[in-house]
């Protein structure tokens, strides 16, 4: 099957693919991670309730991370290589923090009280890892692998930024799934979120034009430029509206609760956008491109047809997933 | 230590900490899925406590075989770019379909099962365990698939020093696959069982009288007493077609040098590899051959057919007699249980503690029968086709000492930190009360007069 698809067509799809369970990924591990972040660590209260509104996603979320690594790894194996053996210290301190905390969200529910305080804080210090970790692999690999002293302080800046995003995701998921005092604390969370995230965008933004001389040009040229720019724009108008959101939002009685998380949705699908944009066709910026590190396309036309039943039916059940567990998230009976 | 060393062992740490979990998850699957059907059927409210007592169990097994698992398809690139340059176009698709047809399924279903169950009618939550199980077994077909291959690869053309696919059919099912993905199911049947078992028993050691645990060491005990006699029917089948397509590792297994006409079968002994000899033999003549060859003067090739070309002798030698042993002390033990079980006798505290203490016999078990297995296939990692020299990384070996170091620290950690949860959850179900309120509920909701809880 698929025999017709040439090489080429086979690159984009599965670079597509990549996309989309890395932008799936972005979003959905996303706002777990993010409400992980946000576990206040002094206080007790609230952290059954954040954890409560995870409970049923988490796993599947995190799965969309093995789909993009495998795809990497199937599709795209000189890259998933070079890209993970230049990063092997971030990558497996990115994996350390997701099996603390992965671990922390089991065991917490199932241990003497004075042992759960220690893993709502492995679960905190687990997320944080991880998303610090992930960010600054985004900045890494976006220099394109380069390890100069300039790639790091990106590679640090998009660190915080990401971890920044994670959480204004996180409180809004949070804002979605609760009521009352975690409620208006998720309000809170989201206000600050909001500005530190726009900070990161302009300066993340910013530096990126300078790492590569193409992308300069492409963003800077008339008139794709000014097309290109409407999507900053866009991503500004959106986070001064869910600015304006977050401070009529807890007077409105539940009106209108999901709007903040489905602006971030928005916001993370623009950013994501102007990345791709920016760096296709290549697989690792400025050094590999998708044609060089494609593998056999014979494989690849067999893997296709797992892709093209089976995707669906994921995106399917996920969905399903979600509505049978909307609305405000309850207690976890945890049985 | 070299990047070499260094990354096998990380590899083998992580593998072998990994490995645990799906054995537990994969059996437990459907021990959940019987539980729940007993439940629906009868209505007996002693089953959806089992139920919800070992679904717990599987969602912190399940997790921890997650988060461990996540680190295995980085380090295919990171320590062992090699494997995919070489063979990436047979590994990958396969890797992917597992991802695609298994990862998710159980993942998200996980989620109904653990905590649907007021949220979803009653039949979707019996179809998401059903569904978790068949995942979990999907998920080991591919991964099995996969590793079959890399023992007795077949369906596939080597161009430029590259293997090209050229048969899906002949390369899921090569030679071994049918036999290794039997031989782990039953191995992760014994392994939950065994689990089951063993929690129970220590449950009822600890004072728990209640119906429950006593249900689920008699269902257990009696799996096992099933299991353990195909198992040992399987693992001489799989034997045979080893010692069809890869003769060395045989010839490891039993500790046999020279090519001999009615091998004896060592019970023990203490390789040599240097002087190519066993020190302290303990032989049962002809056995060897007889078992093989169901001949008493077969031929076996012994290791020197093979020199350079064999693995090494003593981590297969010793982690087969490992594997055997734990099987038959599984047998005896099963055996000894079921016949109590069958006259109606309780077991006596002896017993109750010999169930407990193997609690985790299933691991040892097949973790000794993965090392024969996997050292058995080197030096090779693809049986004939790539050496496992020649996949490693160029990473700096401080890095990976790095990288090991941690690992090998928290995995500590957590497996103490499983085994003490896993028994503090069963001290505390001694005292849980007899009838939750959920029970309660559904007992007021059916209004009937003579609502006398049952007593379990």
């Amino acid at each position: 099957m698929f025999e017709h698809v040439s090489p080429e067509m086979l690159g984009n799809i599965y670079v597509g693919l990549l996309g989309l369970s890395v932008l799936l990924y972005a979003i959905l591990d996303g706002y777990d991670l993010g409400v992980g972040v946000l576990i206040p660590p002094r206080t007790e209260a609230f952290r059954d309730d954040m954890i409560a509104s995870i409970g049923p996603y988490w796993d599947a979320n995190e799965t969309w991370l093995v789909l993009a690594v495998g795809l990497l790894l199937i599709a795209f194996p000189e890259a998933h290589s070079e890209v993970l053996q230049t990063l092997y210290l971030p990558a497996t301190f990115m994996l350390l923090g997701l099996i603390l905390r992965g671990v922390a969200f089991d065991f917490r529910a199932k241990v003497v009280q004075v042992n759960k305080r220690k893993w709502d804080l492995v679960f905190k210090y687990g997320s944080l890892l991880t998303t610090l970790a992930q960010g600054y692999m985004l900045g890494i690999y976006v220099t394109g692998l380069r390890t100069d002293l300039w790639a790091q302080a990106f590679a640090v800046l998009a660190a915080l930024g990401v971890t920044a995003a994670y959480a204004f995701i996180g409180s809004c998921w949070l804002i979605l799934k609760s009521e009352g005092e975690l409620q208006q604390k998720a309000y809170y969370w989201a206000k600050r979120g909001l500005g530190i995230l726009a900070l990161g965008i302009v300066s993340v933004s910013i530096a990126n034009l300078s790492l590569h001389e193409e992308v300069r040009d492409l963003w800077l040229s008339a008139p794709w430029g000014v097309m290109l720019f409407a999507i900053p724009v866009t991503c500004f108008a959106l986070l001064t509206l869910c600015g304006v959101l977050l401070k009529k939002l807890p007077h409105s009685d539940g009106k209108g609760e999901w709007l903040p998380f489905f602006i971030a949705l928005l916001v993370f699908l623009l950013c994501f956008t102007a990345f791709a944009i920016s760096y296709y066709p290549f697989i690792i910026p400025g050094q590999m491109m998708i044609s060089d590190a494609l593998s056999d396309a014979s494989s690849l036309r067999f893997l296709l047809v797992g892709v093209v039943v089976v995707v669906p039916v994921i995106l399917a059940y996920t969905v399903m997933v979600y509505k049978i567990f909307s609305g405000k998230s309850e207690k976890l009976s945890y049985y | 230590m070299d990047a070499f060393l260094l990354s096998r062992l990380q590899f083998a740490l992580n593998i072998s900490f990994h490995i645990l979990f799906p054995t537990i998850t994969m059996a437990m699957g459907w021990f959940l899925f019987y539980f729940k059907m007993r439940s629906n059927i009868s209505g007996h409210p002693v089953w959806m406590r089992m139920y919800r007592f070992w679904v717990r169990v599987f969602a912190l097994s399940f997790a921890l075989g997650v988060v461990s698992g996540v680190t295995m398809s980085f380090q295919f690139g990171t320590n062992w770019p090699g494997f995919m340059e070489k063979v990436g176009n047979v590994a990958g698709p396969l890797l992917g379909y597992e991802v695609l047809t298994a990862f998710f399924l159980e993942a998200t279903f996980l989620g109904i099962m653990l905590f649907g169950i007021r949220r979803v009618p009653n039949w979707l939550h019996t179809t998401s365990t059903l569904i978790v199980a068949l995942g979990t077994t999907t998920s080991a077909f591919w991964i099995l698939a996969l590793n079959s291959w890399m023992q007795t690869p077949q369906g596939f053309e080597v161009v430029d020093g590259v293997v090209y696919a050229t048969n899906w059919k002949e390369i899921i099912f090569n030679p071994s696959f049918p036999y290794r993905f039997v031989h782990m199911m039953l191995a992760s049947g014994l392994t939950a069982s065994f689990l089951i078992a063993g929690l129970s028993a220590y449950r009822m050691l600890k004072g728990d009288d209640k119906l429950a645990p006593k249900l689920a060491l008699k269902t257990a005990t009696y799996t096992a007493a099933v299991l353990i006699p195909l198992q040992i029917f399987a693992g001489d089948m799989h034997g045979l077609n080893t010692l069809e397509h890869q003769p060395q590792k045989v010839a490891a297994m039993e500790g046999l040098w020279e090519t001999t006409e009615g091998a004896p079968l060592l019970l023990f002994a203490i390789p040599d590899e240097e002087g190519r000899e066993n020190h302290f033999e303990i032989p049962i003549p002809y056995a060897a051959s007889l078992i093989l060859t169901h001949e008493l003067k077969g031929e076996i090739k012994g290791l020197n057919e093979f020199k350079g070309e064999h693995p090494p002798v003593a981590p297969v030698f010793y982690g087969f007699r490992v594997m055997v042993g734990m099987g038959m002390l599984m047998l005896a033990v099963s055996w000894l249980g079921s016949i109590y079980l069958m006259r109606n006798r309780s077991f006596p505290v002896w017993l109750k503690r010999t169930f407990a203490g193997m609690a985790f016999s299933g691991w040892v078990a097949t973790l000794a029968g993965w090392y024969v297995t996997e050292i058995g296939r080197q030096p090779y990692l693809v049986s004939g086709v790539l050496k496992t020299t020649d996949a490693v990384t160029q990473l700096p070996p401080s890095n990976i000492a790095i990288s090991f170091t941690l690992y090998a620290v928290i995995y500590s950690g957590l497996l103490i930190a499983y085994i003490g949860t896993l028994m503090l959850m069963c001290r505390r179900a001694v005292e849980i009360e007899e009838i939750t309120t959920e029970e309660r509920e559904i007992a007021k909701a059916k209004m009937s007069p003579n609502n006398n809880p049952v007593t379990v």
